[in-house]
């Protein structure tokens, strides 16, 4: 992970299904759909593991319920945070 | 290391595990890029944010979601296509304090469902329904669905669905909105980021409506369905956005939630004792007993009362039940209904006895009493031998006499219509009854009019009917 | 206790409210409207539900929503309107939720009229829905039994959380008879099962649906074992002068009131006659009849219908003993005498010693 990403994104590869829509919403574009097959036989989607803003919009575009979990910096890590 | 705090995750109003789901438990049966998965978090997300999951009761009916059970950890009742309205309803009635919630398909609530929706919506029942419009029946493989777009192909539109045959796609919340008591229907879409963040905002809002008790309200979801449409997932999530939305606009369609009253609560329920009281069944008097003095001499009356309706002939028929029953016989009374009690004839038998009482009809009745000539013709022959038959007309006419039965006629209606009112015509009919057979409750029948006349004035007029019949019965028997 | 002159559709409303009955769903119809009636008069004031329905679907379906939270609840219809609540006695069953249903018999089929028959024996016992279940039925004869009968649906409803629907005609429906209701009313607590919006029942699900063939043959067999229970525990019947009976007339609701006449006269006249009446007619008397069959020579099946009831009775026999059949429809009510003639001449015929008639 790079360091001052403001965000992080856990992808259950074996709760995914391979429908590409978090890939589709993710404005930052750092998820895409692996090129292997999960056990189900879908290309899971994957997280390139930088540059997450920790917007959430993937997870909301993401039909299966517990695929995705959404991370945002504490914001007493922030150094604005800190300041304030 | 920076720290990092979970921003989203799988809400608490999921099962951790789909327990109830055979296989996979850990994913939804839904296909990929489906937008009922999308649905249900929203839904469930609201119920989290709200505090209202162990409140919650979630009525899903038939469709691809016939197994949100599967999924939401709340109370489920899963129920037949297109009922969920109605079973919402005797939920919610039931448990005002829950949060009821319909999850319905299009081919569901717009179709099949069209009446119970409609009339859910109409008495504004205080549950939150979320309508998920996909154009397209998925779970039975692609049938034309009541939001199918003109032209689009199905299974059972193979050709495009033609207006002039299937008729135009059915806009829910614009139907909706012709009625009054809806609080809030809205239009949403899964067709982008931010028509999913609109959405869920709608989907609170909608719970919100109903935790404040302001009635009902209504989400339409307009969602991808790939696997039907044929199209993969992202495209189909483009279609929603590009086409679906033509037919079917988005936005909000009724939006009251500031201003609709707060549905009033009901009142809290008597006490268990006060219900026979509010049954009318409280026990001032204790009553004859069964078989008591007056059933000393055997008694077994057989009455047939004939007339046209509004003569008053059920009427008396019952002050006759009611007085044998206060004498502490065995009594029935038994009316002919329907057309006859709007207009035409009405007839009714009345058995009162000492034993117990076989059959409550009067097939050969010993006493009728008939208000009109077509009655007296109609059932003069099926008196028994030694009867009595009362008449409400001077005479009986000449080929209706039988030499073998008793037969008094005076002219009743217009003995009452000169103390107030011919419609008392049937108790001067009784009074002609209580003179002419020596019958064992007689000293009752003041009483039970007492009872069941509730105009004084016409209660006034009954007893001096009463005494009037019996005086022309004695005129009669005299002559 | 003091008898109340009351009607029979009004007597089931006041005996399933003392019951514990607080939720009424329904959709008029002659000649059942009654029953609406005063559901709406009463259930508000004793703090229950009454609601009109949009049709006889809904309302079957407002009821499966109140059983499933838990509320003793009914409704009411006759032939028309009871063909309509079908789908939902299915669903109803199968997903096990009890429920009252008071089906007031009218003539069929189709718009047929309003006068009384019994025509719907076929739709309520044998079940007009799909799969495998069954609904349990009461049959009264009087104004006393439309409240006795209900109470004890609602209790049966329970025991077996089953639909019990009671089953009467037009003329139980309309005509008054003093009734003796009960002093003091009921209210059992919410069945454990029920999804009453509460922490408690949260994890309870109410449904029909069993994806997996193994699991659906299961749920399949446990009803049918509830219903096998219920043909041991919950016969009912009314026996007069059976025990001598060359012949056993057999009739259900009003008819049953009629043939207790006819065997009054027969008896009269020195005919040997018994009259079997069905309360339940299912769980069938079908032990019973058999019973019977060993002494008596032939039954003799009274219908208002063109032969719904005398199917069991024949499943019952089992050809042990010959059957004669007398029936009314359209709303015509057997006549004693004709009874009592169509009896004379069966006995003449099935029975080895006629000159007992003349005894």
């Amino acid at each position: 992970m790079k360091t001052g990403d403001r965000g992080r994104v856990d992808l259950d590869s074996e709760e995914c299904k391979g429908c590409g829509l978090c890939v589709e919403a993710c404005p930052p574009k750092v998820l895409a759909l692996a090129s292997h097959l999960n056990r189900y036989g879908y290309h899971p989607a994957t997280y390139s593991g930088e540059g997450c803003t920790g917007c959430g919009i993937c997870y909301f575009a993401c039909p299966e319920p517990g695929a995705i979990v959404v991370w945002r910096l504490k914001a007493e890590a922030r150094p604005v945070a800190q300041a304030a | 290391m920076p720290e990092f705090a979970v921003l989203h995750e799988k809400p608490h109003s999921f099962y951790s595990l789909y327990e109830r789901k055979g296989e996979l438990q850990h994913q939804t049966h839904y296909c990929p890029g489906c937008g009922h998965g999308i649905v249900h978090k929203l839904v469930a997300r609201a119920i989290d944010e709200l505090g209202i999951q162990n409140r919650a009761i979630l009525v899903s009916p038939v469709g691809c979601s016939v197994f949100a059970y599967y999924y939401f950890d709340v109370g489920n009742v899963q129920v037949a296509h297109g009922r969920a309205p109605a079973v919402a309803t005797g939920v919610k009635r039931a448990h005002p304090e829950s949060i009821v919630i319909s999850y319905q398909g299009d081919g569901d609530l717009a179709a099949i469902g069209s009446a119970e929706i409609l009339h859910a919506a109409n008495r504004g029942e205080n549950i939150t329904v979320f309508f998920v419009n996909n154009a397209i029946y998925g779970m039975t493989g692609g049938q034309m669905a009541p939001t199918t777009l003109v032209g689009q192909k199905s299974t059972t539109s193979p050709f495009g669905r033609n207006v002039w045959n299937e008729g135009s796609p059915i806009k829910v919340c614009e139907l909706l909105n012709a009625l009054d008591a809806p609080v809030y229907l809205e239009r949403v879409a899964l067709g982008s980021n931010k028509q999913i963040m609109a959405a869920a905002r709608a989907v609170r809002r909608a719970l919100e409506v109903q935790m404040r008790g302001q009635g009902f309200s209504l989400i339409e979801v307009l969602s991808p369905c790939p696997t039907i449409w044929k199209k993969d997932p992202v495209e189909a999530q483009h279609w929603v956005a590009e086409e679906l939305v033509k037919t079917f606009p988005l936005g909000v369609v009724r939006d009251r939630t500031k201003d609709a009253p707060v549905r009033p609560a009901s009142a809290a329920p008597p006490a268990l004792d006060k219900i026979p009281g509010i049954l009318g069944l409280e026990q001032d008097d204790p009553g004859p007993t069964v078989g008591g003095p007056a059933a000393r001499e055997p008694v077994e009356l057989a009455v047939k009362v004939a007339g046209f309706g509004g003569q008053g002939v059920l009427l008396l028929g019952e002050v006759l039940a009611e007085a044998g029953l206060a004498s502490g016989l065995q009594v029935s009374w038994l009316p002919s209904y329907g057309p006859e009690m709007r207009s035409g004839t009405s007839n009714c038998h009345v058995r009162i006895a000492t034993r117990p009482i076989a059959s409550p009809l009067v097939l050969r009745p010993n006493v009728l009493l008939a208000m009109n000539e077509p009655s007296l013709r109609k059932f003069l022959p099926t008196v028994e031998p030694h009867g009595l038959v009362i008449y409400n007309g001077a005479a009986c006419p000449a080929d209706c006499l039988r030499p073998d039965v008793t037969l008094i006629a005076a002219p009743f209606a217009q003995l009452a219509d000169g103390l107030g009112g011919a419609r008392a015509a049937n108790i001067a009919m009784l009074g002609a009854l209580l003179e002419a057979a020596p019958v064992p409750f007689e000293s009752q029948v003041p009483n039970v009019l007492r009872k069941l006349v509730r105009s004084p004035k016409w209660l006034e007029i009954d007893l001096a009917a009463l005494a009037r019949g019996r005086q022309a019965a004695r005129q009669e028997v005299a002559s | 206790m003091r008898r109340e002159l009351i009607k029979g559709n009004e007597a089931i409303v006041k005996a399933a409210i003392l019951g514990g009955c607080r939720a009424f769903y329904g959709y008029p119809i002659t000649p059942a409207s009654e029953i609406a009636e005063a559901a709406a008069l009463y259930m508000p004031q004793a703090g229950g539900v009454f609601l009109q329905a949009e049709s006889e679907v809904a309302a079957i379906n407002m009821i499966y929503g109140a059983a499933s939270a838990g509320v003793r609840s009914m409704t009411a219809s006759s032939g028309p309107g009871v063909s309509l609540m079908q789908e939902g006695f299915s669903y109803l069953a199968g997903s096990e939720l009890p429920c009252v249903v008071a089906d007031i018999m009218r003539g069929g089929p189709g718009l047929g009229n309003i006068a009384p028959e019994q025509g719907d024996y076929h739709q309520v016992v044998k079940c007009g829905g799909h799969g495998n279940y069954r609904t349990l039925v009461l049959a009264p004869d009087s104004v006393q039994e439309m409240c006795d009968l209900t109470l004890l649906a609602f209790d049966l409803a329970d025991t077996y959380r089953n639909p019990v629907v009671v089953l009467a005609d037009g003329y139980i429906g309309q005509m008054m008879e003093p009734v003796a209701f009960p002093d003091a009313a009921v209210m059992p607590s919410a069945p454990a099962w029920a999804v009453t919006g509460t922490a408690e029942t949260r994890r309870n699900l109410v449904t029909s649906i069993y994806l997996e063939p193994d699991v659906l043959e299961a749920h399949v067999r446990k009803l049918e074992a509830k219903y096998r229970r219920a043909e041991q525990d919950a016969v009912r019947f009314e026996s007069r002068e059976t025990q001598d009976a060359d012949i056993v007339l057999v009739g259900y609701g009003i008819v049953g009131r009629v043939l207790k006449e006819v065997v009054e006269a027969a008896r009269a006249e020195g005919m040997r006659v018994g009259l079997l009446r069905p309360i339940s007619l299912y769980p069938f008397p079908t032990e019973e009849i058999r019973r019977l069959a060993r002494h008596a020579q032939a039954f003799a099946v009274v219908e208002m219908s063109t032969g719904q009831m005398l199917d069991d009775v024949r499943l019952a026999l089992e050809g042990r003993r010959p059957i004669e059949f007398y029936s009314r429809v359209g709303g015509n009510v057997p006549a004693t005498d004709a009874v009592l003639g169509f009896v004379r001449d069966a006995l003449l015929k099935h029975v080895r010693a006629p000159e007992v008639i003349h005894a």
